[in-house]
């Protein structure tokens, strides 16, 4: 029987993390991830882990030591948010390039400039071509379900590459939800043990990770990495077909609410899905066409199935929770519409940066969106594709 | 346990190990790294008093020594640093541009 509670999605995910019993965690705090590590070391004071803790002077130290032991051949994991994450950006690459399916806790929160705690998807986006699998997550159920999975997918065979599980600052990594637990054996089994086919502390076959690559070699490497995000789509999916089994819980490389017969749409990511669905479902009962496609998966990018989904949508607004300063619409945005040049059917399709700095969305925030969506539709004119929501004009 | 393939500038991105990792020891003994090298040092052994102040101070191992003798320069390693011309104090080591 799975076990009911009520927990923060911090603590969620440091559950998570405590029932995969990780070999190595390097952390240095930093809100609203700070809880992570937290409850983690906790855990190992208690000895309910067997884990190696590590203390480090810095984010760019926390992610080295999780190449370095990974290398080694353990398990290893992290958590961090913004201005720490990107911190850690040098070496993010490295972990990527390595092949090194570390697990990384992105707890989303905006970056500084000016200085600012509170959730959006700066940090997180600003990675996106790091390497790194990354897999969103609207709740704290989410946000532990995909962490579990997060796991087995960089570690298949297939893909070797660090995955990192998202979640909203504050909103969801603070806010106390109900939860539906594993148990800690079922989890065990589900997750394994971390068996890398080479690894630097196997005496029987000394190797070298990391070497110097000249020109004659670094594009051979790019492409071979590339291979692994291009197969991860299926892994992803294999091994949410087998989480389902075990727990009843259906993940995709997207979610579709009211999608199929909708005639506006909206694509958004994280904790805002939930408020749009509230949107949706009174918009719904007004006789309004709307629906909602929920990213998972951002990173390996699902366009051709993101285009079939939303293709023979009248309008469709995207909606960043972070600015890409190309001075045309956020990074989402550039992503979706080049997903959608390849559909049969192309909705018009416009942007919303929104929630930028922690800023509340409201259902009415996004009837509003509905609500210009439907006057792009009705006009069959776009007009104005990089817009603003609640912005003080 | 995998085999390390041969790497040479045919390699395919298929066949090219994932990160680059080597899995073989003094798998550098196959890397000949003087391709980098514009100029080079010209060992002039009639000049040479085989002091061997110019062996340790070369940062590869491009002065081989035997029976303390330094013999003529192994530029299958030799970068072209110039550091061993700078250390001889007989004129017996002349940089000149490496013509490939």
């Amino acid at each position: 029987m799975a076990i009911r509670d009520r927990l923060s999605g911090n603590e969620a995910v440091a559950i998570a993390m405590r029932q995969i019993n990780p070999d190595v965690f390097p952390a240095f705090p930093i809100t609203p991830s700070t809880e992570i590590p937290q409850f983690f070391s906790q855990y190992v004071a208690d000895g309910k882990v067997d884990t190696e803790f590590i203390t480090v002077e810095s984010e760019h130290s926390a992610m080295s030591a999780c190449i370095g032991a990974q290398s080694a051949g353990a398990r290893s994991m992290t958590a961090t948010s913004s201005a720490g994450f990107a911190y850690m950006w040098e070496v993010l690459y490295v972990a990527a390039s390595c092949r090194l399916p570390i697990t990384l806790a992105c707890v989303n929160r905006a970056l500084t400039g000016p200085i600012n705690i509170n959730c959006d998807h700066s940090d997180s986006m600003g990675a996106r071509d790091a390497g790194w699998i990354q897999i969103y997550s609207e709740s704290n159920q989410e946000a532990y379900d995909n962490f579990i999975q997060a796991v087995r997918i960089g570690e298949h065979a297939d893909v070797q590459l660090p995955v990192m599980v998202c979640q909203d600052g504050f909103i969801t990594s603070h806010a106390v939800e109900n939860i539906e637990l594993i148990e800690d054996d079922k989890v065990k089994a589900f997750v394994g043990e971390y068996e890398p086919e080479e690894y630097l502390l196997n005496a029987a076959q000394p190797i070298a990770v990391g070497p110097y690559d000249s020109s004659a070699y670094y594009i051979e490497h790019k492409r071979n990495q590339a291979e692994g995000m291009i197969k991860a789509k299926d892994v992803i999916l294999k091994i949410a077909k087998e989480f389902k089994e075990m727990t009843g819980r259906e993940y995709g490389l997207f979610e579709e609410y009211r999608l199929d017969d909708a005639e506006l749409a909206i694509v958004v990511i994280n904790s805002t899905a939930g408020t749009a669905k509230a949107a949706i479902d009174s918009l719904r009962n007004n006789g309004i066409k709307a629906g909602l496609l929920k990213i998972r998966v951002f990173r390996p990018f699902p366009a051709a199935e993101i285009a079939k989904a939303l293709s023979g949508k009248k309008a469709v607004a995207v909606m960043d929770r972070c600015e890409g300063f190309s001075a045309v619409g956020g990074p989402l945005f550039a992503e979706i519409r080049s997903a959608l040049y390849d559909a049969s059917d192309r909705p018009l399709a416009v942007n919303f940066i929104y929630g930028l700095g922690g800023r509340d969305v409201t259902t009415s925030d996004i009837e509003k969106v509905y609500g210009d969506l439907a006057e792009i539709a009705a006009s069959g004119k776009a007009g104005e594709t990089y817009r603003y929501l609640g912005v003080r004009e | 346990m995998k085999k390390m393939p041969e790497i040479n500038e045919s390699i395919n991105w298929k066949d090219i190990t994932p990160g680059g990792t080597v899995y073989e020891a003094a798998y550098s003994l196959k890397f000949k790294t003087g391709d980098w090298r514009s100029i080079k040092p010209v060992f002039k052994e009639e000049k040479c008093k085989q002091c061997l102040l110019c062996a340790p101070v070369c940062p590869d191992c491009s002065i081989p020594v035997v029976d303390g003798k330094r013999l003529d320069f192994n530029y299958d390693y030799c970068k072209g640093c110039g550091i061993c011309a700078k250390a001889c104090p007989f004129d017996a080591i002349e940089i000149v541009k490496d013509e490939k």
